[in-house]
């Protein structure tokens, strides 16, 4: 038999045709939508006469540009409460089932198609948004798609696709205690850089993805675009299974036996053939942070910021870093940071919240710090109350908000300054990212804890 | 956006030589919140572009009268970041019509061969020898020859032969859609429905 990598296993299910000299016919199993790319694919659908072609296939959700504050109210921003309107109607006139702000099912697109049960393993997920890549956590082609894309899918349930590449890694071995997925996912795009694994696809293996929780693996999953990659995906397991039948015991979607049969055969083959692969070893990583503007550009939270290399982007690598107002040879332990972000679809989950709230307990937050605390959804939000997390976080300083996108990506009111510092456990560093002139540093939910007790960038590992 | 056509384009490039531009500085997101594809344009760059108050940054390139054409020409890594296809309609809505760089990013590219965007991805060499070109002769125009796919460089008489996926050639020429496709093909996906496991 042909030895078949899981990603072709999954590809191959879904081949509704491949097209002579031209790129396949992908089917999709599930497409989330939310708010802000998918407007004008609506539009275009109604210029063609035609509609949604499978609705139950279909789920929305708002969480881009909704505030995190007084969620009962109207939205402030005429133009982002119209856009959020339109999906509304939009929803409705299609038959699609959609999470508006303040449905208890309401959050992040990506936090809730999992913890809803919608995504699932050896499944196809598209999204109009590039951190869809974050679904390949359970095993599943999961990866973000533009607007135009997103118009076919509704249009046809599938997508014109070239087959990508397949990449491996392999992360072997044990992680420290302070190293979380967030600290292994911004080392591997570091060694690999921003545009490392562009064209391909990645499979995550080895011992350090394995012992990582589903919440862990999403986060590493999720920021697998911030390296180039299509999209990541680890073979499910019995963490997976697990997760699942959690989602199931609690009233969610059941696990029928043919599904199960056919999680049984989602891993890659012993002498499968990678186009590319790579090693690691967890006991190289320490818990990390991001120095550049581009999330390649990452470090050992005390480590130093290195020269420029000689490869003719000296230029770039040099605008990059007077953005951030840092040099080459600087150390940045013990810099001054002004705000810090816990949330967004890279660590927005209750794992996330659990870790801060573990070094923040008995511990008092910086007056010199502004925090922005955001859970990835309405659940998540919940079980922050149900498991009694809010207290730490109310008797150490911080306020909990309402679930949304928030401050990573800015577009709604919860904006960094200009010039100054965030430490963010979001997934992008870029100029900007975060409001204008906003200046982020990327990190586990562990290092911002420790940065928001002590007002400076700090190694987490003395808390611990 | 159904039935853009690209054959030849000749036009004067923009030279932007800084790598890794994402899709948050071509299209900064508190512009997102639109639900048109059009009107992006002014938006294109705009904290590059101008200042705290709103005033033009003489330095950025798009201020500077030496240089305009529908040709942006742009440092490796071009695009990466966020699916946002207005970043596409953002460069399109001001005008240009093809991006020239040693590198695209995935999304990026597959959003700008759907509505019409060129993206010419040339070795890096290529790249910096242009990039010189344009800073020494502003003025000098190139021809962008899709179906022959080549870079036509007449300064030099040079010309550099780019890669593009036949599909997307196809479509671009003859200003195809591949949602037009995919509608053709429903009868052959709902066969697919039927033995597929997935519920
Ligand atoms: S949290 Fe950030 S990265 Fe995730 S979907 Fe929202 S804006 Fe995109």
């Amino acid at each position: 038999m042909v030895k078949k990598t899981l990603f072709d296993k999954i590809w191959d299910a879904h081949l509704v045709q491949s097209i002579d000299g031209g790129p396949d016919v992908l089917y999709i199993d599930m497409h989330y939508i939310h708010e802000v790319t998918s407007p004008q694919a609506f539009n275009s659908l109604r210029e063609r006469g035609i509609g949604v072609f499978r609705p139950e296939r279909t789920l929305a959700t708002a969480d881009h540009n909704i505030p995190t504050k007084d969620q009962h109210l109207p939205i402030k921003d005429q133009t982002s409460r119209k856009q959020v309107d339109t999906l509304a109607e939009n929803c409705r006139a299609f038959g699609i089932e959609f999470f508006g702000m303040q449905h208890p099912n309401n959050g992040i697109v990506h936090i809730i198609g999992p913890e809803l049960g919608y995504t699932r393993p050896g499944m196809t997920i598209v999204c109009g948004d590039s951190h869809t890549s974050t679904h390949g956590a359970f095993g599943a082609i999961a990866f973000g798609i533009g607007t135009s894309e997103v118009e076919m899918v509704l249009a046809s349930q599938c997508i014109l696709q070239y087959r990508p590449r397949r990449m491996r890694i392999t992360v072997n071995g044990k992680t420290g205690k302070a190293v979380t997925a967030k600290d292994i996912i911004l080392y591997i795009i570091s060694r690999l850089s921003s545009g490392g694994a562009t064209g391909y696809f990645v499979e995550y293996a080895g011992e350090a993805i394995e012992n990582l929780s589903m919440e862990g693996r999403m986060t590493i999953c999720n920021m697998s675009i911030e390296m180039g990659a299509r999209g990541g995906l680890i073979a499910p397991d019995d963490v997976t299974f697990r997760y699942l039948e959690d989602i199931e015991k609690s009233g969610g979607r059941k696990i029928t036996t043919a599904e199960r049969e056919f999680w049984k055969t989602l891993h890659t083959d012993t002498g499968a053939r990678f186009d590319r692969e790579v090693k690691f070893d967890a006991a190289d990583i320490r818990p990390m942070i991001t120095y550049g503007t581009n999330p390649g550009m990452a470090m050992p939270v005390d480590g130093t910021i290195p020269e420029p290399g000689n490869d003719g982007n000296r230029d770039s690598y040099m605008k990059s870093l007077s953005y951030m107002g840092f040099k080459p040879g600087m150390k940045l332990e013990g810099h001054k940071i002004d705000y810090v972000f816990l949330g967004s679809c890279t660590n927005g989950r209750i794992e996330d919240f659990r870790a801060f709230a573990s070094v923040i307990k008995g511990r008092k937050k910086s007056p010199e710090v502004t925090a922005l605390i955001v859970p990835g959804s309405k659940r998540v939000e919940k079980q922050i109350y149900d498991e009694g997390l809010d207290s730490i976080f109310t008797e150490a300083g911080f306020e909990i908000r309402q679930p949304g996108c928030s401050s990573c990506l800015a577009m709604n009111e919860d904006k960094i300054p200009a010039g100054k510092y965030a430490v963010s456990t979001s997934n992008r560093n870029f100029e900007g990212r975060q409001g204008p002139g906003s200046r982020t540093i990327l990190a586990s939910p562990l290092t911002a804890a420790a940065c928001a007790i002590t007002g400076k960038i700090t190694n987490p590992e003395e808390f611990l | 956006m159904p039935g853009v056509k690209f054959t030849v384009l000749e036009s004067r490039c923009v030279p932007l030589p800084v790598e890794n531009i994402d899709t948050d500085q071509i299209i900064p997101a508190r512009y997102l919140t639109t639900t048109s594809r059009k009107g992006l344009g002014k938006h294109l760059f705009h904290d590059w572009r101008y200042d705290k108050n709103g005033e033009p940054v003489k330095e950025f390139v798009l201020n500077n009268p030496v240089y305009s054409g529908s040709i942006l020409v742009a440092g490796k890594n071009f695009g990466c970041g966020s699916s946002r296809e207005h970043a596409v309609w953002a460069l399109y809505d001001y005008g240009f019509r093809a991006v020239i760089s040693s590198f695209f990013a995935d999304i990026f590219k597959n959003n700008a061969l759907n509505n019409g965007l060129l993206p010419v991805m040339i070795p890096e060499e290529n790249l910096r020898n242009l990039f010189m070109l344009i800073q020494q002769h502003p003025d000098m125009k190139v021809i962008i020859d899709l179906g022959h796919q080549l870079l036509e460089i007449p300064k030099t008489g040079k010309a550099i032969r780019f890669d593009i996926n036949p599909w997307k050639k196809e479509c671009l020429l003859n200003g195809m859609d591949d949602i037009d496709y995919l509608l053709t093909m429903k009868e052959k996906i709902e066969e697919f429905e039927k033995k597929h496991i997935i519920p």
